[in-house]
């Protein structure tokens, strides 16, 4: 069997999809379920840009098999606004100039998040911890952290 | 990436028996962080893989004082980097796991895979036909070998990109092999192959072979232990040389010790003659000094990588120096 299905919540809602056994986590998301938002740069986990948060933790999209998210709930970019409002990260993003070409921002913001659900009140070793496997390569990364830090105290 | 079988067996004979029925077709799959990559480029075609992460009993970490540390293959990076009782007990596991790789490569690699994982040579993972891939040449020797091997490598110069088989090492861990017909346990220093030996393989697993379970002895008193990695990107990279450093001490006198290396030989390289060397110094006088130019003796660096040499022996003296504060 080439084919594998797997049963599995994104942004919760419950999904059942047919795929081959190639298909990564990342393929299904973009591909399948047409959740773009999140990103494939390096293909090879060094970039970040295709985080997405797995059962609470932070993983690559473009290193898991869909057939490893069996049963997982997953968390995109997509999920974390709720009833047309921006989750705080996001808003905090905006207000901080976190953003500039953006490719990186949701694999940044699931990075975050994942630390977040974790770790409350994060201090800026922990956050920079939690966002070493992400690359920024406008920003220089420190409106990203001050972003986070600013969601964090309020 | 070529499309494959994705079987699910549903304990561990099932699994090993399909390891072993198709050797080269088949590869066993846990986290998967290394083994896609391995695949996207082309270097491994497997026709199935046998799904390892759902089979129970091969996961968590188990201490119980006065006896040994039991960590199951499956065991993520990430639970070793977080787990209290480990940070307490054996804190160069703490300090190794948090250095390797980032947050979402812990998060998903296992331990297992971490000791399995293949090497990181540009030309192995290139499209090179080289020696470690059944080709004729090892393109390292006379290519670029920056990375590369400064010990154990003939006729082929990669190194074991493992940090915890470092930390492990020095530790005197073993690892629990599980076959359709059998388990056996051997030292983690016997686990490793040099190229000498075989060059096709990085470690003693046969077909249908799989680590399910790594221990480590507890501690005797007065221990002290500290993980050294130097990075090239220092916010995470594979270690260009890296450093594991167990003493057992009595005040200030060392009664026992066991360095063990990363980044300078295709195994983790255990330093016996240091290690031999070192009881009978007092933390914090001479030792550095004197046995530092013991570290690598016999190493014979490539035309690029002789730097590994004086950096193994400035982390030797970092070490010491750390730990006589400690």
């Amino acid at each position: 069997m080439k084919e594998i299905s797997i049963h599995f919540t994104v942004n919760g809602k419950k999904v059942s999809l047919n795929v081959p056994s190639r298909k990564r986590l990342l393929d299904v998301l973009r591909e399948d379920l047409g959740l773009t938002g999140t990103k494939e740069g390096c293909d090879v986990g060094e970039c970040g840009a295709c985080t997405v948060v797995m059962n609470g933790r932070a993983v690559h999209s473009c290193l898991v098999l869909a057939a490893q998210a069996d049963g997982a709930e997953i968390l995109t970019v997509e999920g974390l606004a709720q009833n047309g409002e921006l989750y705080p990260l996001q808003k905090n993003f905006l207000e901080y100039g976190a953003v500039q070409c953006g490719f990186c921002i949701p694999g940044m913001l699931m990075s975050s998040y994942a630390l977040i659900q974790e770790n409350p009140h994060p201090g800026e070793e922990e956050i920079k911890e939690a966002i070493a496997g992400n690359l920024c390569r406008c920003t220089g990364y420190k409106q990203i952290i001050q972003a986070v830090e600013a969601t964090v105290k309020r | 990436m070529k499309n494959f079988t994705y079987l699910q067996p549903k304990d561990l004979k099932e699994a090993t028996t399909v390891l072993q029925k198709f050797p080269q077709e088949s590869l066993p799959y846990a986290g998967g962080t290394d083994l896609l990559g391995l695949m996207k480029d082309g270097v491994l075609e497997p026709q199935r893989l046998v799904n390892l992460k759902t089979l129970t009993g091969l996961q968590g970490i188990s201490y119980r004082p006065g006896k040994e540390l039991e960590l199951g293959a499956l065991t993520t990076i990430s639970e070793i980097a977080e787990n209290q009782s480990l940070a307490e007990k054996f804190p160069l596991l703490t300090q190794a796991a948090r250095q390797v790789a980032s947050p979402q490569l812990r998060n998903v690699g296992t331990l297992g895979g971490n000791l399995c994982q293949r090497p990181r040579c540009w030309y192995f993972r290139g499209d090179f036909p080289c020696l470690r891939k059944g080709g004729d040449i090892c393109y390292a020797v006379d290519g670029e070998n920056k990375f590369h091997c400064v010990i154990g490598g003939r006729p082929c110069y990669i190194v074991h990109p493992s940090d915890m088989a470092v930390a492990l090492l020095a530790y005197n861990a073993t690892v629990e092999i599980q076959s359709p017909q059998k388990s056996r346990r051997v030292n983690l220093k016997d686990f490793f192959v040099l190229p000498q030996d075989d060059y096709l393989h990085e470690n003693i697993l046969r077909p249908g072979e799989i680590v399910t379970r790594i221990r480590v002895p507890e501690s005797a008193p007065g221990t002290k232990a500290l993980f050294l990695k130097v990075k090239e990107r220092e916010v995470w990279d594979f270690a260009t040389v890296s450093l594991a450093m167990v003493l057992v001490t009595s005040g200030k006198q060392i009664t026992a010790a066991r360095v063990a290396l990363g980044g300078v030989a295709p195994v983790p390289w255990l330093e016996e003659t240091v290690s031999r060397s070192l009881p009978g110094f007092t933390l914090g006088k001479d030792a550095p000094e004197a046995l530092a130019g013991q570290v690598l003796k016999a190493a014979e660096p490539l035309e690029q990588n002789a730097y590994k040499v004086i950096l193994a022996r400035n982390l030797f003296k970092q070490a010491l120096e750390e730990l006589a504060k400690s």
